[in-house]
């Protein structure tokens, strides 16, 4: 709480987004404390890892200190207290917090509980909640993470000519050239990052952890070979247009496996439909659309971390037209 | 195949935007995702049809029963609203190739086809969905598509009002997300059908009435309701301009929807107008709307800034309708959305033209485009006789019946409030035709000619829409008849 | 009844200081960073309303009876995967409206668009 406060008065904005990752750490202690493993998770590895990485590659690129306000905010401050108000009056009437009895334990909850390892046999109720009962959901989160990176390219994307390719090379090169230790380090370190991703992706259905996780993961990997190795050694290995068409499989993956259901007669994303067996359906379900959200979200992070990185070293900034 | 229609309705065009990159040609793009569209409207026709004459349809997401999963409920007013989305988005997209040449670079049309489908299908499932989770997602999906294809506009400036676009629809959301997570702490549930079953009984609570007002300041912001409308103008005009016709006819009544799914059937007519006092809130906010944006397009150079003011003020005759809250007064409501989508799309659609040809929409540039291209600008003028409410348009219908609902409730101030506000409404009108067709044409600008046919038959077949429901109203008043009345509890379900 | 609740106030809060950040400050970037505040506390706040005293995480094993609530936990995931791409699209603009801007100031750039026309 102090560093949300901390936020509002800090005029240095590297500050500000260092705290703002701290904040989503925090906060992701505070879900582990609230049983929320899965959460904290994901929480962790994008509150504090991706979304700071952004921030701060966005920073390099529009200045780091902001100006102070001139004039007083008061309505803003006005909105606020209103706002808050209103919700504190709101909570007056909540459940207390951790009581059992509240409304939301009793009524749908409990047959996640008390059903899902019959209906789906998997033992981390979150995943079968996220993958089966309320899969459409997130087959919605695979496409707002595609449409954002999809935007992102639209937005920043580049084509470059071939000898300003080569002008960054050298630039890169000799950039990174000095860091040796720290290059064989995370030579080393990388095939554990991608096993440790894979384990995730796969061992989701009984411990924390799943497609998104492993996804984020997996980029994160990448990213830090592309930040020692140069952007273009990075590019080199892996190809843009070949991510792109990557993050569109895992959305049509996730999807082929509703539209085989509906092929065989049972509703969109009814894995029962999928084997003889619906438990083993089920399983089967769960594991290919995990694997599509992985992959999706892997490609899509690293497309939106080349793109705001590849802008970086853009000499020639394509201003829009003036002109009114 | 009939029975899983609801969700092909949603998934056809949101599985056919990752396929787009497939395709290596974008002019093949363009084409399938006219066919795309067209699918889409296809199957919004048949399932309009399916339930004006059996009742809703409910189709159960994964095979889970509904509170448990997600389930798709397919009523009058979504099938009405899926239509009005599709229908408008195949229009508008036949335009699109010729548009885009001139505004976008041509490394970007894949993305732009793409987005525009991603913005369609998560439309498409806001209004669908019978979950109230779902919405938050979907309402995303087509708001972060949105969000980029503004900020493609080829103006600076349309960075700029994507980005303010893009924090205030955020707020809106997350307000949104905090009222369903107030709702879902009551009641335990997140179906929309369950919820309006399970609310009544915690009605009273400080905390239903909390998430009551989020959730209806949230959709006020992603609706532009005056006075938080001041997102709108400059996302509206900076767009490339197909993107403002498609999204002037359906973002808006997207959120219209969403005004009525939650205070109509989650919430309940008796809570949503008893706890707060939202009628007259709602009668207050639209007509101010209706004024202060009238008056503020009357002082536009630009004319895609003055038609989105004008946007700003049709919201407003909505609100008033729908704050009238009787089945005339909601029908009102729909007849409009209905056909101001038409409207509008028309009109942008022939901004857009004008802007192939002439490279830009200022008033000033317009001076005699009337003799230049004569049926864009009669397009422009049908369109707005249409937007004052001249008999023969369908503007006139939903005005009659807006103003039928309110002397109905016998508030004849209100209603001599309307016919003042469409005196404004002539009076920008007005301002184009006098340039268009009494000023003499711009030096240097003999080289104008007419639209090439990509927009004419688009704009046409819009405009014949506005005048043909216009006389034959019985196919739009059946349905928001029918609509309205299952929204109020009586009539058929 | 401050035993019970002090928990949802304390993220109310937190909750406002985001907002604040987002209507008040000027700063492009800085405003995006209030808006991940705010809805990592609306986020906090799904959360705490998941628990149930005495309960533990929802990974089914022999002998506990008492779970937390899944479904919140669930609808929290796609919530900050949501967050996660509107950060990402939101510093992109901000990135695009510097290089044509040359500035992230938003008094600024409301300046420079009054001098254009």
């Amino acid at each position: 709480m102090g560093i949300a406060i901390a936020i509002v008065r800090m005029k240095d904005l590297f500050a500000v987004i260092m705290l703002s990752g701290i904040y989503g750490l925090l906060s992701a202690s505070f879900f582990v404390a609230m049983d929320a493993v899965d959460v904290a998770f994901t929480e962790a590895s994008v509150g504090a890892g991706i979304s700071t990485l952004l921030m701060l590659v966005a920073l390099t690129m529009t200045g780091r200190s902001e100006h102070p306000v001139r004039h007083k905010p008061v309505l803003a401050l006005a909105v606020v207290i209103v706002t808050g108000g209103l919700l504190i009056y709101g909570t007056l009437d909540m459940p207390y917090f951790g009581s059992a009895e509240a409304p939301i334990h009793l009524h749908v909850a409990p047959r996640y509980i008390n059903e899902s390892m019959q209906e789906i046999g998997v033992p981390n109720i979150v995943t079968s909640v996220l993958a089966s009962y309320r899969a459409f959901d997130t087959f919605g989160e695979v496409v707002v993470i595609f449409t954002a990176g999809m935007g992102v390219l639209a937005l920043l994307s580049v084509v470059r000519r071939p000898e300003e390719l080569a002008k960054i090379d050298s630039l890169n090169d000799s950039m990174h050239e000095q860091h040796l230790i720290l290059r064989i380090v995370t030579k080393m370190l990388i095939p554990f990052i991608l096993l440790f991703a894979l384990y995730v992706q796969f061992h989701g259905d009984y411990g924390p952890g799943g497609g998104f996780q492993a996804g984020v993961i997996f980029a994160a990997a990448i990213i830090l070979y592309a930040m020692l190795f140069g952007m273009s050694t990075a590019r080199r290995v892996i190809n843009q247009s070949f991510i792109q068409l990557f993050a569109a499989i895992g959305v049509l993956l996730y999807g082929s496996v509703g539209v085989i259901s509906l092929l065989k007669g049972k509703n969109f994303l009814d894995y029962s439909a999928l084997s003889a067996d619906p438990v083993a359906g089920q399983h089967l379900g769960i594991l290919l659309i995990e694997l599509g959200v992985g992959v999706t979200v892997a490609s899509i992070m690293v497309i939106i971390f080349f793109n705001f990185a590849g802008r970086r070293h853009n000499p020639q900034n394509k201003g829009n037209d003036d002109s009114c | 195949m009939l029975a899983h229609l609801p969700i092909l309705q949603v998934i056809v065009p949101m599985m056919a935007a990752p396929l787009c990159l497939f395709l290596t040609r974008p002019r093949l793009v363009w084409l399938f995702a006219l066919i795309v569209s067209g699918l889409a409207f296809l199957i919004s026709c048949i399932l309009l049809q399916q339930v004006m004459t059996s009742g809703a349809i409910i189709y159960e997401l994964g095979g889970w029963d509904a509170p448990w999963g997600i389930e798709y409920r397919i009523d009058q007013l979504s099938a009405f609203l899926l239509l009005i989305i599709s229908a408008v988005s195949t229009v508008v997209l036949f335009a699109a190739h010729t548009s885009i040449q001139k505004e976008i670079p041509v490394d970007r049309h894949t993305l732009f086809y793409i987005l525009y489908l991603l913005s369609l299908a998560g439309m498409l499932g806001i209004v669908a969905t019978g979950d109230a989770f779902n919405v938050f997602v979907f309402l995303e999906i087509s708001s972060l598509s949105a969000y980029a294809l503004i900020a493609l506009g080829k103006d600076r400036r349309a960075l700029w009002a994507a980005y303010q676009y893009l924090i205030m629809g955020t707020i809106g959301a997350t307000f949104i997300l905090i009222g369903i997570g107030l709702i879902y702490q009551m009641t335990g549930t997140l179906n929309m059908n369950d919820l309006s079953m399970r609310l009544p009984e915690v009605a009273h609570t400080r905390t239903v009435f909390t998430a009551f007002a989020f959730i209806i300041v949230g959709v006020c912001l992603k609706l532009a309701l005056f006075p938080l409308h001041l997102w709108l103008p400059n996302a509206y005009a900076y767009a490339p301009s197909i993107i403002t016709a498609f999204l002037a006819a359906t973002a808006t009544k997207v959120a219209i929807y969403l005004l009525i799914r939650f205070t109509f059937s989650v919430f309940g007519l008796s809570f949503s107008f008893t706890t707060l006092p939202l009628q007259i809130l709602f009668v207050v906010l639209g007509l101010s709307g209706i004024f202060a944006a009238s008056t503020a397009a009357i002082y536009q150079k630009n004319v895609k800034h003055l038609f989105a003011y004008s946007s700003i003020a049709q919201i407003g005759y909505m609100i008033v309708g729908f704050s009238v809250s009787t089945t005339t007064g909601l029908m009102a409501t729909l007849l409009h959305l209905f056909n101001h989508a038409l409207m509008k799309s028309a009109l942008f659609l022939a901004l857009a033209a004008v802007m192939y040809r002439i490279g830009g929409v200022q008033l000033s540039q317009f001076q005699g485009l009337g003799r230049q291209m004569p049926l864009t600008m009669a397009a422009i003028v049908i369109g707005g006789l249409s937007l004052i409410g001249v008999p023969l348009t369908v503007g006139f219908v939903s005005k009659w019946y807006l103003i039928l609902a309110v002397i109905e409730n016998g508030w004849w101030p209100v209603a001599v409030l309307i016919l003042l506000g469409s005196l404004l409404a002539v009076v920008y009108v007005w301002r184009i035709v006098e340039t268009a067709y009494f000023k003499p044409p711009l030096a240097g600008s003999e080289a104008i000619k007419e639209a090439p046919l990509s927009f004419l038959v688009p704009i046409w077949v819009l405009v014949i829409a506005n005048i043909y429901f216009g006389i034959d109203t019985r196919l739009s008043i059946q349905v928001t008849q029918v609509a309205a009345q299952s929204l109020f509890g009586v009539g058929p379900p | 009844m401050l035993m019970g609740l002090y928990n949802y106030w304390i993220v109310v809060v937190l909750m406002m200081v985001g907002f604040y950040i987002v209507i008040a400050h000027g700063n492009l970037i800085k405003k995006i960073v209030g808006l991940s505040i705010f809805q990592t506390s609306v986020f906090i706040f799904y959360i705490s309303m998941a628990k149930v005293d005495g309960g533990t995480a929802p990974i089914l094993s022999d002998g506990i009876s008492k779970y937390s609530n899944p479904l919140p936990h669930v609808l929290i995931l796609t919530a900050i995967v949501v967050g996660i791409a509107t950060t990402a699209l939101g510093l992109a603009l901000a990135v695009r409206i510097k290089e044509a801007y040359g500035s992230i100031e938003e008094e600024e750039i409301q300046k420079k668009d009054n001098l254009d026309c």
